[in-house]
């Protein structure tokens, strides 16, 4: 039987039907979860996708944070849950505290679009589990706000060789 | 109950990195304009608060600076009290009859 994942969509998401189609292509039963849900009806597995949600005003993530559903997706990241931010998805994640550190408007002063490389740091998460190695992974990048920021102790915490995670995180 | 207007004050945090105050700076050249430095870009929030005292009006208006308005892991906050709301009222009248 198909997995259940759900992918939550925030007024403002832009990147939910592909996602829901990626997760379909992959063999999933992808599910939609409205912002205003309370829970995750059973899904074993959640995606913040990109976009604007609720416009990004303040900050991007900062109002989605405090969606009904976003109390429901942490509590099932602190019972192990597993759950992926893509793009906004993930300033979302930051904003609400669930991936540490934040995300600043990018140094550049530019909208960046474009691929990058990504090395996985570990081949023994749920996430790459399936890859056969450690060779980059090209990933195609669209933010503004995609300038990753977290103070030193935060990152020793991550990883005490910096350079690594900030690699993995946002390029 | 009371109105309370306060204004929020949100600014980057010293040391945070700060684009847009970067790209402020960096246009002044095109003005003419020298010897100016150290510009950060902040955002300012406005609002009234419906409370018993003003004691009570700011312990609202903390939650909210320090919960949504800011990050406080890249921003700062500073609340400015402005005063009773319904003076506030007439400036708002003024701008939708469009008389500057």
């Amino acid at each position: 039987m198909a997995v259940r994942i759900g992918v939550v969509v925030f007024p403002g998401s832009n990147c939910d039907r592909d996602t829901l189609h990626a997760l379909d292509l992959a063999g999933a039963e992808a599910v939609s979860l409205w912002h205003e849900q309370a829970t995750l009806g059973g899904v074993a597995a959640v995606v913040l996708p990109g976009g604007f949600a609720y416009g990004d005003y303040l900050r991007a993530g900062a109002i989605a944070r405090f969606s009904p559903i976003m109390r429901a997706v942490a509590a099932f990241a602190a019972g192990g849950g597993l759950v992926l931010g893509i793009c906004n998805g993930f300033q979302v994640l930051a904003e609400a505290g669930l991936v540490p550190g934040a995300l600043l408007r990018n140094a550049c002063l530019r909208f960046v679009g474009r691929e990058v490389a990504i090395v996985p740091a570990r081949l023994d998460t749920a996430f790459t589990h399936a890859l056969a190695s450690r060779s980059p992974l090209r990933m195609p990048v669209a933010h503004g706000e995609g300038c990753y920021y977290a103070d030193d102790a935060t990152l020793d915490a991550l990883e005490p060789n910096h350079t690594r995670i900030r690699r993995v995180v946002w390029q | 109950m009371t109105s309370f207007r306060f204004a929020v004050n949100v600014t980057p945090k010293p040391g945070i990195l700060d684009p847009q105050g970067r790209a402020v700076e960096g246009s002044l050249g095109h003005l003419g304009i020298s010897g100016v430095s150290g510009v950060r870009v902040g955002r300012r929030v406005e609002l009234t608060v419906d409370a018993a005292d003003m004691e009570s009006a700011r312990v609202v208006v903390e939650r909210l600076a320090g919960e949504l308005l800011s990050n406080p892991l890249i921003e700062a906050y500073e609340i400015e009290p402005l005063g009773a709301a319904s003076s506030i009222v007439g400036v708002a009248g003024v701008g939708v009859a469009g008389q500057a």
